[in-house]
């Protein structure tokens, strides 16, 4: 993939201004529709996830107590896998966009909320929200783009530290909530800088290593301490452990799938100076990827299998997703875009092996082409029960 | 083990949470708990009002009659607030009630009378109010004016609920409050509006809880505070509450300390008299930015953008909403009166206004 300014036949070719503002009116109107229909019924989903949540956390927890027991160690590490999975995707990832500001409840709310994460909520909304958002898959202003670590497009040289990236995206992955924590910092930037003595980046530095410390403190050693009567103190610390690595595992892997995968487009810089709200939809519509699974598979990767509806509406609530999917679909459609959804494991290795491709010279491994790009392929589409294009698709790659 | 280092234990072991968040999940009306109430029996009263008898959280401090207390419901899944006067005395059971009538248009009057269940969690704070009905003096009088006469109508309403079957307060309500009141409600007006307002303080009259004096400047002339004494001969035995525009506060204040009388007032005007520019207005804390007309209240700015505002009477009279203005300038809807509040000048903890009956005058800034 290169940017998309930069391809030979962009897929956005075909659009007039006019029809660019036309498609921002009608994801407006998308919007609008859920805003006014939103209510009590939503408010009981988010209430009773909560709930169910801290439930099934605390129940966790509690078996771990004995965790010396095999069973209990499985079922109890389990539950706190998918309690910590639920608490970080499904709940605080979509609270912290402000998605449930509207109910106006003080403990439901994107500034009052903390998470089970390393990084502090503040830190991370500033990155996220304000950040990832807004310059979506924009190169050189969106960090998520590799995280300023990996190689993540053609347009960037190729140098032999590259090499690296398949091993280092991997061990980002298994303790990426540190890896994330580091990001929200701006650690690379900041030591580059050799600015580490700011008094700003000290005061955040001491937020985020204060974080880390409760957090630690309550899954390494008072959860294993209280398991002590039992003689669990280490199968309890293991416990935790393995649970944050199966959740860092899981929320790595959902996040490539939404904006790595071949096909997700990225754009110049200079390509959204006076960007209208119709381009920023455009942008946000080819800039995310979507998963396509079941109903515990959108809960579970906290409707960021609705990636798309989520760049366009991020301040939407997530149980909304499911339902305007068929309407931004329809438009991509009717526009003539790629709408660009697959499996899962599909997903994932696209994005992968998209790692792996770039962190060798161009050229050197097979490039991504219509035909192998897992999301244009029609056996998916027909799948996922959507109508054929009727415009032809423009052709990618170089 | 000591509580407090019990306390420090527990919430190592649930952070980022706090231990409540999770005493939340079994028992929500415990000591140290968020106030909170549970609705224990809903009484239909009329058609259109309700008496909502709620089982307070363990931390209720009590009140004394004439008190409100501010109850948080969600309604289509929105916490909204509203102050309503307790109805009851201290009950013996200890739960508290309050009786609403269920307003036109009124979004939360309407669920808390008709769409609210027994069981039903609300939020509660602490009771509250200076109107206190002393328990000894029971005969009052109300001087109103124009607009004057919402914050009052509010206070009767509560004590006896204006509803479409006639008026509930002597025997249908165990209230011990306002069984032995005496009211006169002086209303002036510049002439005889068609208001909400003044068919309620007409069937408070015909119920016999109140007795109305109504003068309309076209058919009376201009009130002279020296007629009050012939208007209500007994005026020397009771305390006198005004509500309206600085004008007759002043004549009033004059005039009873004069006479030696007690005099307690409250300036009030609750119409949009002025409305300017309006501008953008940036709630710091949440980061939400909105642009707002010149006639839309900073609270109303404020939800409208899922920012997490206080409110209570919404009407310029309890003092719930007031918010810190760091930066900026706003206008008072009532008086026309304009705040600043100036970065690096003015209290660097920003100055307080009233959200509700304040709207922008110009970019403003909140601590919000």
């Amino acid at each position: 993939m290169t940017t998309i300014q930069k391809q030979a036949q962009s897929p956005i070719a075909h659009l007039t201004p006019e029809d660019i503002e036309q498609l921002g009116k009608e994801l407006d109107a998308i919007r609008a529709e859920v805003i006014e229909a939103r209510g009590a019924s939503d408010a009981a989903y988010i209430r009773k996830l909560i709930k169910t949540q801290r439930s099934l956390e605390l129940g966790s927890r509690i078996v771990l107590l004995a965790s010396i027991f095999p069973p209990a160690w499985l079922v109890g590490t389990a539950g706190l896998s998918v309690a910590k999975i639920l608490e970080n995707m499904e709940i605080g990832h979509n609270v912290l966009h402000g998605q449930w500001d509207w109910m106006r409840d003080p403990k439901i709310h994107s500034t009052t909320w903390e998470w089970d994460m390393a990084t502090p909520a503040a830190d991370w909304k500033h990155s996220h929200n304000e950040l990832h958002h807004t310059y979506t898959n924009v190169l050189g202003k969106d960090n998520d783009l590799g995280y300023g670590i990996m190689r993540v497009d053609e347009e960037q040289t190729w140098h032999p530290m590259y090499l690296g990236q398949p091993l280092w995206s991997f061990i980002n992955a298994l303790f990426f909530e540190y890896g994330i924590a580091a990001y929200d910092l701006e650690l690379g930037a900041t030591i580059k800088k050799k600015k580490l003595k700011d008094p700003e980046f000290q005061r955040r530095l001491k937020g985020v290593l204060s974080k880390i410390r409760k957090q630690a403190t309550k899954d390494y050693l008072v959860h294993p301490a209280l398991s002590i009567p039992t003689g669990s103190f280490l199968p309890t610390l293991a416990a935790n452990f393995t649970a944050n690595i199966v959740r860092n595992l899981w929320s790595n892997s959902i996040i490539m799938c939404g904006h790595f995968p071949e096909g997700v487009e990225t754009f110049e810089k200079r390509s959204i100076e006076g960007e209208t709200k119709g381009e920023w939809y455009l942008r946000q519509m080819l800039g995310a990827a979507n998963i396509s699974g079941s109903k515990a598979m959108h809960l579970m990767s906290g409707n960021l299998s609705h990636q798309i509806e989520h760049h366009l509406f991020p301040d939407l609530p997530s149980n909304r997703y499911a339902e305007v999917a068929p309407k931004v679909r329809a438009l991509f459609d009717k526009y003539g875009l790629n709408y660009h959804t697959a499996p899962f494991p599909k997903q994932l290795y696209s994005a992968w092996h998209k790692v792996v491709r770039l962190s060798l010279p161009n050229g050197w491994l097979a490039e991504t082409k219509v035909t192998n790009a897992p999301a244009l392929q029609d056996d998916d589409r027909r799948a996922e029960g959507a109508p054929r294009d009727r415009r032809p698709r423009p052709a990618r790659g170089r | 083990m000591a509580t407090s280092t019990l306390r420090r234990f527990a919430e190592l072991a649930v952070t980022p949470l706090v231990p409540d968040d999770y005493l939340d999940l079994f028992s929500p009306l415990r000591r140290g708990a968020a106030l909170r109430g549970r609705v224990v029996q809903v009484i239909p009263e009329t058609r259109d009002a309700a008496t909502l008898v709620i089982r307070p959280g363990a931390d209720w401090a009590g009140h004394v009659p004439g008190q409100y207390v501010r109850v948080g419901i969600d309604v289509d899944g929105v916490r909204q607030w509203r102050a309503y006067s307790l109805t009851h005395g201290p009950r013996p059971d200890g739960y508290i009630s309050i009786t609403v009538k269920a307003v036109p248009d009124g979004v939360v009057s309407h669920h808390l009378v008709h769409d609210t269940e027994r069981g039903t969690l609300v939020h509660l704070e602490q009771a509250t109010g200076d109107f206190v009905l002393p328990a000894d003096a029971h005969k009052l009088l109300f001087v109103t004016a124009g607009s004057g006469v919402t914050p009052v109508i509010g206070m009767l309403r509560n004590l006896f609920p204006v509803t479409d079957e006639g008026v509930l307060g002597f025997d249908t309500l165990n209230h011990r409050a306002t069984r032995d009141l005496d009211i006169v409600v002086v209303h002036v007006a510049p002439s005889e509006p068609d208001s909400i307002f003044l068919s309620d303080l007409k069937a408070l009259d015909a119920a016999g809880a109140i007795n109305l004096v109504a003068r309309y400047d076209d058919q009376h002339g201009l009130l002279d505070v020296a007629d009050l004494s012939t208007l209500v001969p007994d005026i020397a035995d009771r305390i006198t509450y005004a509500c309206g525009p600085g004008g007759l506060l002043d004549a009033l204040e004059t005039h009873h300390a004069a006479a030696g009388l007690p005099l307690y007032t409250e300036q009030f005007r609750a119409t949009v008299v002025v409305a300017g520019e309006g501008g953008t207005v940036t709630f710091g804390r949440s980061g939400a930015v909105v642009e707002a007309d010149g006639s839309t209240p900073i609270l109303e700015a404020g939800e409208g953008a899922g920012v997490l505002m206080r409110s209570g009477c919404r009407m310029g009279v309890c003092f719930s909403c007031v918010s810190p203005l760091l930066n900026g300038a706003v206008r008072d809807l009532r008086s026309g009166d304009i705040t600043t509040a100036v970065a690096g000048e003015t209290d660097p903890g920003g100055v307080l206004v009233q959200t509700c009956i304040n709207a922008a005058a110009g970019p403003c800034t909140f601590d919000l």
